[in-house]
Parts: structure tokens; sequence; C-alpha cells
């Protein structure tokens, strides 16, 4: 200790004191040496023994992985069952139930009750905590009070409580006091809050926000299905389109065909011969006549000419 | 923990998970509409679930036998 901070100390405490000292501590390394330089030094029970036993409960909350970090659960995103640990009666539960039912009323809300000051306080509370892990479907706890005094705070710091609510089975979230009170509870809790209406906030979600969503939802809704069914009907506008154009194609082939077909029909046609003048004789029977010998004379025969056909008769025979 | 009731995030996701699915785009049409009025029925839901809720506010009593309670808290 430096002569300067020494003076300011007042008389030395007697040998077996407990002391809290704020210290710089230094390494000399090539004397192996560690060493203390001492700033100030308190004895713990003028600076409180509450103090000293809330480090030693924090640093067994510690050791036992308790504080840390990765055991902090993600809270629920929509809850519907709510616990709250605290006084029935206090301002903390009114501050809680009013956020709770300005921003997302669809909640169950369980309230625990618990003493959260004076006698008696620290098992009631424990009591209290022990219960929450038996209630059911519950999806996130909040356990505090509103502000007050260090003393009326007090059983917050029980490692007991602590300990208690650190085994609670689902998420947790911790308001004590004001925002500058940082108690055990709070240090185990999956979330500190630094008040009671804010820990009713960090549990539920603000339903405006969330219509907003649930209206960007129904719109995208509404312009899908009309997209759909504009596709569709575009679908259905160029299906139309090619099958008229297959048809129309096909049409068009036959068409040709048969007009080539009917050409060459036409061009071997005896009809065409007929046209030129020439004739055809045909007996009864329909046979075609065509030589002298078959032509007797007095053969009544028919013959077809260009534009129809005359009954006929040989009159004389080869001449 | 034990779930039947689905929760609001199964609901949302669920109206998340209908409109992306009408929104690819190789669907028939009838897929479309049913998809459509499934999405209008968990809307209407969910509106009704933000709009007409109330806290309902219960307070857990631990009766002599260690079973657990609940009775009506007036606030």
């Amino acid at each position: 200790m430096w002569r300067t901070d020494n003076q300011r100390l007042g008389p030395p405490p007697d040998d077996g004191t407990e002391v809290f000292v704020e210290a710089r501590p230094t390494v000399w390394e090539e004397r192996g040496e560690f060493r203390l330089t001492i700033k100030t030094l308190i004895p713990t029970a003028a600076g409180g023994m509450w103090q000293l036993q809330l480090e030693r409960a924090k640093a067994a909350l510690a050791r036992d992985g308790l504080l840390d970090p990765e055991r902090k659960r993600p809270l629920p995103a929509y809850p519907r069952r709510i616990a709250v640990v605290t006084s029935p009666d206090g301002a903390a539960l009114r501050d809680i139930l009013s956020v709770i039912g300005r921003r997302w009323p669809a909640v169950v809300v369980w309230v625990v009750p618990t003493r959260v000051q004076g006698e008696g306080a620290e098992d009631d509370l424990c009591a209290a905590l022990e219960r929450l892990h038996r209630l059911p479907d519950v999806d996130v706890a909040i356990v505090g009070r509103g502000g007050g005094s260090r003393e009326d705070l007090w059983v917050f710091n029980s490692e007991r409580v602590a300990r208690t609510l650190a085994a609670a089975p689902i998420p947790t979230i911790s308001a004590v006091g004001h925002e500058t009170d940082v108690t055990l509870t709070d240090l185990v809790a999956d979330l500190r809050a630094p008040t009671p209406s804010a820990a009713a906030e960090a549990a539920v979600p603000d339903r405006g926000a969330v219509l907003d969503t649930v209206d960007g939802l129904a719109r995208r809704l509404g312009r899908s299905l009309t997209s759909q069914l504009d596709m569709g009907s575009q679908r259905l506008a160029r299906t139309e389109d090619r099958l008229a154009g297959v048809i129309g194609h096909l049409l068009e082939r036959r068409k040709a065909r048969v007009d080539a077909i009917a050409a060459r029909l036409d061009a071997l046609s005896p009809l065409k011969v007929l046209a030129r003048g020439y004739a055809v004789a045909r007996d009864g029977r329909g046979r075609v006549l065509k030589t002298v010998a078959a032509l007797r004379p007095g053969l009544d025969f028919r013959l077809t000419v260009a534009d129809g056909e005359v009954d006929a008769r040989v009159t004389k025979g080869e001449s | 923990m034990k779930k039947e009731r689905p929760t609001f995030r199964d609901e949302l996701e669920h109206l998340e998970a209908t409109v992306r699915a009408l929104e690819e785009r190789d669907i028939d049409l009838d897929e479309a509409l049913k998809l459509f009025e499934e999405g209008v029925a968990r809307l209407k839901s969910a509106r009704s679930l933000l709009q007409d809720a109330e806290v309902e506010v219960k307070r857990v009593i631990e009766q002599a036998d260690g079973t657990i309670k609940t009775a009506k808290l007036d606030t």
C-alpha cells in the first residue's frame, strides 16, 4: 500500500478482520513475485456483509455454470400462457397486465402469488417458483416486483431463490425494481428486464406490428391469386391460338392434296376425250364395241358423246 | 411440453407457406383456388385472434394435497 492511500484509511484494522480490498495486481516475472498494491480497504462489517454474501452467492452460481450466457433460452415469439410470479397486490402485476392487454391480449396470465419482501418472503418465493415448475403449458414466466429499497429487493438476491429460478423448465424473465437494480435472479433468468413493464413488453409481441405482417400476407395472397388467374387465362389464350394455327395448317394441307388429286382425275377423265369429238359405242350389256365385227348390221347399241347418250342401229355392214 | 392446439406462430408460418405456394408459378388453377381459400380462412382466424382477444387473468392456488388449480383473479 502506498503512503498516500494509507493516510486516508484511518486506524489499521484488527487482525482477523474480513475486508474488501480494491487493489492493482502486479506480476514480477524475474523475481517470481505476485503483488497486490492495495488502494482502499473496507471492513465487511461496515461495507455490508450483504455485499459479501451476494458476491459469494454469485461466485457459487457462476461455478455451477448458472450464469453462462449459453444457458439463456430464447423467449417464445407468440406465448399463449404466461405465468407471473409476484405479489398479487403489487404495482408490478398491474403494470404487466396493462402492457400485455395493450400489446398482445391473446394470452392467459397465470398469477402465482408470493410475498416479495419481508419476513418469510424467501421461502414464499421459492415455493412459488417451485409451483411454477409444475404448471402445465406455460410458455414463459415473469418473476419480479416494483422498485423499493435495497432491503425490499433483497429476497431476489437469495441464492436459493436464484437456484430455484434457474431450474425453471421454461424461459424466464426477471424484472426487479428499477433499471439500476441488478439482482441474482436477473443474472440467472433467461432475460433481465429493467422494469416489470419492460418484462411484459419482452414477453409478448406487439399486435400492431403483427397485424401489419398479417395484412402484408393478405395482400400477397390476393395478388398471387390474381396473377395465377392471369397466367391461367394467358395460357388458355395461347393454347387456343396454337390450336387454331395447327388446325388451319392441317386443313390447308388436306385441301392441297384434294386439289392435286382432282386435277389428276380430271386429266384422266374419258369425258375430256369425248369433249374432243370422240364417241363410245356400247351394246345393251354395256360392253364397248371396238371392232367392225362387233358392230353387226342391224345391231342396236348406245352411243355416248360429250353431253349425253343416244340410241343407234347398224344399218349396213363394212363398206 | 405438449402442445395440441396450433400456436399463433404455427398459424402465421402456415399462412406464409400458403402464400409462398400460391406465388409459385407451377401449380394448377384448382390447387391455386384451394390454397387461396385456405389462406383466407387462416387470415380470418389470425385477425380475429389479434383483434377480439382479451387477457384472461387467473390466480394459481396450491391445494392442501399439493395439486394446483386456478381461480379467477380480480384486478
